[in-house]
C-alpha cells in the first residue's frame, strides 16, 4: 500500500533549519535595505522585489514540498501565476491608457 | 461482550487521484491555494496600481506604520512555517510524542505534539501583534477611511502633507487594512483549525506514519498564509 501522505517523489529531506536561517538572514536584509543603506529607489525597490520572490520561493519548494512534487501537482499552482501576472498588468494598462 | 478498536494497522488504505497522482484531501487544498492565489493578486494589484498611480503622494509606510514590529511579527510567522514543517516531518518519523530525551545530548527531541504547539502559539502570537498593531494605528488616528480628524497623524500630515500622504490618506488606509486584515484572517482560521486537529487528532495520537493527511494539509495551507506575508510585508511596509 502506497502511503497517501507521503510526497508524490522520494528525497532527501531538505535542512529546514538552513531555510530558515535564509529566510531570516533575507528579512533582515530587507529592512536594512528599505531603511538603512543608501541605495537608488529604484534600484531599492528591484531588489525588494528579487529578496521577497525568492523568500516566497524558498516557502513553496521547501516547506511546501514543492520541489519534490510531480509536474501534475506543480501546474495546479503555477498556472494561475501567469494569470496574475496578466490581471495586474491589464489593470495597470487600463490606468495608463 | 468484546469490542475492538480500530488501530492504525487497520485503517483502509485511501486511494489516491488518478489524474494528480495525490489524495483528494491534498488535491483540493493546492486547488483552493491556486484560488487563494488570485484573490490575493486582485487585492495586491489594486494595492500596486493605485499606490504607483499616486506616485509621490503616497505616504511613507515608515511615517505611519510600525515598521520594526512588523519586522518581529514576520520572523514569528517565518517561526511558525518551520515549527510547522517540523511536526510534518515528526509525524513522518513517527514521533508522536511532545518531548524525548535522545541519550548524549542536551536538548530534548520535539515530536508532533511539541512542534504543533509551538506553531498554534507562534500564529496566535502573529495575530494578537496585529490586533495590537491595529489598536495603536486606530489609536493614532489612521482609519480605513483615512486620518481621523483632531488625531496625531492628521495633525503630522497637516505639517508633512507629502510624508505622510494627506491627500490620499482615505485609499491608504482602505488598502491597508483591508489587504492586511484579509490576510490576518487567514491567519485565524490556521489556527483554529490547528486547534482544532490538535485537540481531536494530534493529542489522542490518532495520526501515524501511514496517516498524516491532516497535518500535510494544514501545513501547506499554513505554509501558503507565510508565503502571502511575506510578499505583503515587501510591498505594504518596505516599499
Amino acid at each position: 500500500m502506497t502511503n497517501p501522505s507521503q510526497p508524490t517523489t522520494a528525497h532527501v529531506r531538505p535542512n529546514y533549519m538552513l531555510i530558515w536561517l535564509y529566510l531570516f538572514v533575507m528579512t533582515i536584509a530587507e529592512v536594512l535595505l528599505a531603511f538603512e543603506l543608501p541605495v537608488s529607489q529604484n534600484l531599492k525597490l528591484i531588489l525588494l522585489l528579487i529578496l521577497a520572490i525568492w523568500k516566497a520561493m524558498l516557502v513553496a519548494l521547501f516547506f511546501m514540498h514543492l520541489k519534490f512534487e510531480r509536474w501534475r501537482l506543480r501546474l495546479i499552482f503555477i498556472v494561475p501565476l501567469p494569470l496574475a501576472v496578466i490581471l495586474v498588468t491589464t489593470v495597470i494598462m487600463e490606468k495608463v491608457f | 461482550m468484546q469490542t475492538t478498536t480500530m488501530t492504525d494497522a487497520m485503517r483502509p488504505p485511501v486511494p489516491a487521484e488518478p489524474g494528480a497522482g495525490v489524495y483528494s484531501n491534498k488535491l483540493g487544498m493546492w486547488v483552493f491555494l491556486a484560488s487563494d492565489v488570485m484573490f490575493f493578486t486582485a487585492l495586491i494589484g489594486s494595492y500596486i496600481v493605485l499606490r504607483f498611480g499616486m506616485g509621490s503622494s503616497w505616504a511613507r509606510p515608515a511615517a505611519v506604520l510600525n515598521v520594526p514590529l512588523t519586522g518581529l511579527n514576520t520572523f514569528l510567522l517565518i517561526c511558525s512555517s518551520v515549527s510547522m514543517v517540523k511536526a510534518y516531518a515528526a509525524i513522518a518519523d513517527g514521533k508522536k510524542y511532545f518531548l524525548r530525551k535522545v541519550p548524549g545530548k542536551t536538548l530534548q527531541d520535539g515530536g508532533l505534539k511539541f512542534w504543533l504547539l509551538i506553531t498554534i502559539i507562534c500564529g496566535a502570537g502573529f495575530v494578537g501583534v496585529q490586533v495590537f498593531e491595529y489598536i495603536k494605528l486606530v489609536g493614532h488616528g489612521f482609519t480605513p477611511s483615512g486620518y481621523r480628524e483632531g488625531s496625531l497623524l492628521a495633525e503630522h500630515a497637516l505639517a508633512d502633507p507629502v510624508k505622510y500622504g494627506a491627500g490620499v490618506a482615505g485609499m491608504y488606509g482602505s488598502t491597508f487594512f483591508t489587504m492586511t486584515g484579509f490576510h490576518g484572517f487567514h491567519v485565524t482560521c490556521g489556527v483554529i483549525s490547528m486547534l482544532y486537529l490538535y485537540f481531536t487528532k494530534v493529542l489522542p495520537e490518532k495520526y501515524s506514519p501511514q496517516d498524516y493527511r491532516g497535518i500535510e494539509v494544514i501545513g501547506l495551507y499554513w505554509h501558503f498564509v507565510d508565503l502571502v506575508w511575506i510578499i505583503l510585508f515587501t510591498i505594504v511596509y518596505l516599499i
